[in-house]
């Protein structure tokens, strides 16, 4: 066998380890998951009830996946308009100019500040601010983990669009501008209908970021487990619920916040494949 | 032309109001501005907020000393002294946790990177670029589980370094792959073509060609992925743990300087070791970002 | 040369970039209503900046400041908002660009969408067809009004666009170097189009094309180096050029 016929199947050897670790990780998960399916079945995803108290032992994930929707979701919309924002200063209002320049190193120094970071500034100056505000009484919640989350996906909400909206031929917004449209009119009727689909893509891929965030919506979030009944509610997300119980979590616990693993995974691979696809097949 | 048409667009042009239209212009480009200074400022806020509750702890036994006990913490406190200790133990476990890493992704890496580069077009290396860009997307916590049950369940028995290092390197693999096929795509085809038009065989034409030629492109993708995983929290506190003292042995519990942090976090006598910890954990990350950043601008200049 | 009826006089125009470095020097011409005007040179001559600064689109570029007037009936351009002096004077660019995420229909009545007029249904079908009759494409595409304009041929989609720039009923369309991206055949059917056209119209052209400006301009202006060198009769300039400069042009000597 000839030394290139030896490189082709290192190199293709090499791929398979990516085969090997996605199906390696889902198999695990379910296999982890196997006592507490045993035990709850499919009513593991409507349960809201979650009680570790040996001999009292009842798991449902439902006060989870509410809780993550419910943060995941509030941190997107107040994420959409700064991250929109920001996109249009940098790639549209100063585009190739030194603010421009200013504003994304920001937004990348943003993405680069770890999450526990986050956490401790959410916790001890965001959370203080909004206690004074008189907006809640201890300050954690779903508000204010979504708050430090918000802040936490514009980077990625913003990496995306602005090249998208870069990538917006000048000469059609020039033909806008020449037919006397102002520039609210020109972004509005020429730069989002040409860009709509990348900036949705890039918004999807943010909430796929902001489901799986633990350390700062952990520190932030009250870590009650229940159904959050408002935005100022405590509550859980699966994420956080796996790193505040997993270190005295034992056998049908520990298999039920696998579970929540599980569904995590399934849950944040679907919503990045389909900002994946779109990206793929329209912008 | 029909004139009545004509007539009514004479109408209709003296009714649109062009003062409205350009204060709805420029109020728009007001509140845009207004959000993106705020975006902008809260990454000052959060470094101001470190750097000046932080960089009184920072001295000489920050560095060579490990974390202190509760204990002497309070009694710091209550006699209004500076905590004494430091987090070596931190550092040291961070740089053998990230080290450790390194070495498993930066070749598996960059092997299966080329092997996109090489087969951009087959469906296989599809799916597997279109995988790699799930397993991108997996939240951190996960990975954290399910090395646990991997290495640490079965492998260690017990939380260790490798199981940390494993949690870290799945993390940097798919950022690696990503950038090591973006940076081969820079390299002309021409020079690849040139040497195998000179029948260099396969390997040399990755060795000595697309790799040196890429070499900045590579560089920037491995200290953008180190940089992601330092700060990384959750996986760890499902695979090392954390130690009070200084550890190299792989198969034991190791700390790690954001493994330091959320201790510091729930223990209410450390409070003040948290920040100047904050503050050097995201100095490093950051320093690490923007010589990444650095490395890539210099590349597209030349 | 004094026009017949002018409807745009130019005076004493200037225009530089980052302060100093001058695109348009001096400019002072006026032009005729209802004719072709060709503007000539060679590249970097300061045609396109002049023709720009007719409908003040130079401006979209930052560091740029222009001295002297422009008058359109006797109106200082420079003091009526941009969005009204547009609505005038049309343009259409070098590149065809219909608006890609819009239909053929959408993009002849984009203007008034831009604008934000709202038009009863009757009136935009019968702008739309009447303009595109205007520039000879409603048999063309009269059955695929409601198709995206970018499946169309080149020059259809020039004419697209020269349609999108009259359902406004400009007094004045500016046109930039309009057929350089098309072939022979387009050519001349935009060429046919805009003699037609400048009964109901006056119209400003920007050429690279010398035998584009002898065919169909009426008056032409001959630039160097930002200065307006010879402003005349198409039919004088191309037989007796005044300027040496400008003969060195029309014969080839440079450009």
């Amino acid at each position: 066998m000839n030394s290139d016929k030896i490189t082709k199947y290192i190199l293709f050897g090499a791929s398979l380890l990516i085969l090997v670790l996605a199906g390696g990780m889902l198999y695990s998960l379910v296999e982890g998951s196997l006592p507490s399916f045993r035990v709850f079945g499919w009513k593991f995803l409507v349960s809201p009830e979650w009680n570790p108290t040996q001999g009292n032992q009842h798991f449902g994930a439902l006060a989870f996946i509410v809780g993550t929707l419910f943060t995941s979701i509030f941190a997107l919309l107040v994420a959409i308009p700064l991250a929109f924002s920001t996109s249009l200063i940098v790639a549209e209002y100063f585009r190739k100019t030194w603010f421009a320049n200013v504003v994304s190193t920001c937004v990348d120094l943003l993405a680069g500040i770890p999450s526990v970071i986050f956490g401790l500034w959410g916790f001890y100056a965001l959370r203080p601010f909004i206690v004074s505000i008189g907006l809640s009484h201890q300050g954690f919640g779903i508000f204010t983990a979504g708050l430090v989350l918000a802040i936490m996906i514009v980077p990625y909400a913003t990496s995306l669009s602005n090249s998208i909206i870069m990538m917006v031929p000048n000469e059609l917004k020039e033909a806008a501008y020449s037919l006397g449209a102002t520039r609210l009119e020109v972004i509005w009727n020429v730069i989002l209908p040409n860009a709509r689909s990348g900036i949705t893509a890039s918004y999807i891929l943010a909430f796929g970021r902001a489901l799986g965030e633990t350390m700062a919506v952990t520190m932030l979030i009250g870590n009650a487990n229940i159904l959050p009944n408002g935005l100022f509610s405590t509550g859980n997300t699966m994420a956080s619920v796996i790193a505040n119980e997993f270190g005295e979590a034992s056998g049908v616990h520990l298999s039920s916040l696998i579970e929540i693993g599980l569904l995590l995974f399934v849950i944040t691979a679907i919503i990045n494949a389909t900002g994946k696809y779109i990206i793929k097949k329209f912008a | 032309m029909d004139s009545s048409i004509l007539q009514k667009r004479k109408t209709m042009t003296t009714t649109t109001h062009f003062g409205a239209r350009s204060f709805k212009s420029r109020l728009f480009f007001s509140i845009v501005l207004l959000f993106a200074l705020i975006t902008i400022s809260i990454v000052f806020l959060i470094i101001g907020t470190l750097a000046a509750k932080g960089f009184r702890q920072i001295n000489w036994s920050f560095f060579t000393q490990v974390a202190p006990d509760t204990f002497d913490a309070m009694m710091a406190n209550a006699s209004g002294k500076i905590i004494p200790g430091g987090i070596l133990n931190g550092i040291t476990g961070t740089l053998l946790l990230v080290g450790l890493a390194s070495v498993i992704a930066i070749p598996f890496g960059i092997v299966i990177g080329i092997y996109l580069y090489e087969n951009a077009t087959k469906r296989y290396a599809n799916v597997i670029r279109d995988i790699t860009d799930v397993l991108q997307g997996v939240p951190s916590i996960v990975v954290g589980l399910i090395v646990y049950l991997w290495v640490v369940v079965d492998i260690t028995k017990g939380y260790s370094v490798l199981a940390g290092s494993v949690a870290l390197a799945i993390m940097m693999l798919p950022l690696i792959i990503r950038s090591t096929e973006e940076s081969m795509k820079m390299v002309p085809t021409t020079l690849k073509e040139a040497a195998i038009a000179l029948g260099t065989p396969y390997y040399k034409v990755i060795l000595r060609v697309l790799i040196p030629s890429s070499f900045s492109g590579l560089i920037t993708g491995v200290l953008l992925a180190v940089s992601r995983v330092m700060g990384e929290t959750a996986p760890l506190l499902l695979t090392t743990l954390g130690n009070s003292s200084v550890n190299w042995n792989l198969a034991k519990p190791v700390s790690a300087v954001p493994l330091l942090i959320w201790q510091f976090y729930n223990d209410p006598n450390m409070v003040n070791l948290i920040w100047s910890s904050s503050l050097f954990l995201m100095g490093f990350v950051l320093l690490l970002n923007i010589l990444s950043k650095w490395i890539a601008a210099k590349k597209s200049i030349q | 040369m004094a026009p017949a009826t002018s409807i745009l006089s130019i005076e004493d125009l200037s225009i530089a970039y980052d302060r100093d470095k001058y695109a348009v020097k001096n400019v002072t011409a006026t032009v005729r209503k209802n004719a072709i005007t060709a503007i000539m040179g060679p590249s970097g001559c300061g045609k396109t900046t002049l023709l720009r600064a007719i409908n003040r689109m130079h401006e979209l570029y930052p560091n740029i400041s222009t001295e002297g007037k422009i008058k359109l009936y006797g109106d200082n351009i420079y003091e009526m908002p941009t969005i009204e002096l547009r609505r005038k004077i049309g343009m259409v660019f070098q590149r065809p660009n219909p608006f890609p995420t819009m239909s053929i229909y959408e993009n002849v009545i984009a203007g008034y969408k831009l604008n934000g007029i709202h038009l009863k249904r009757s009136e935009r079908d019968e702008i739309v067809e009447i303009t595109l009759r205007d520039v000879t494409l409603w048999d063309e595409v009269k059955n695929a009004l409601h198709k995206k304009g970018t499946f169309l041929s080149g020059g259809q989609q020039q004419r697209l666009c020269v349609a999108r720039a009259l359902a406004f009923k400009p007094e004045i369309i500016l046109l930039d170097e309009p057929t350089s991206a098309l072939d022979p055949v387009s050519t001349a059917k935009i060429e046919d189009l805009l003699v037609e056209l400048k009964q109901h119209y006056t119209i400003i052209l920007v050429t690279h094309n010398m035998s584009q400006a002898a065919r169909i301009s009426d008056n032409s202006m001959f630039m160097y180096l930002g200065e307006l060198i010879e402003y005349e009769d198409t039919k004088t300039m191309f037989t007796n050029p005044k300027d040496p400069r400008t003969e060195g042009y029309l014969t080839g000597k440079f450009g």
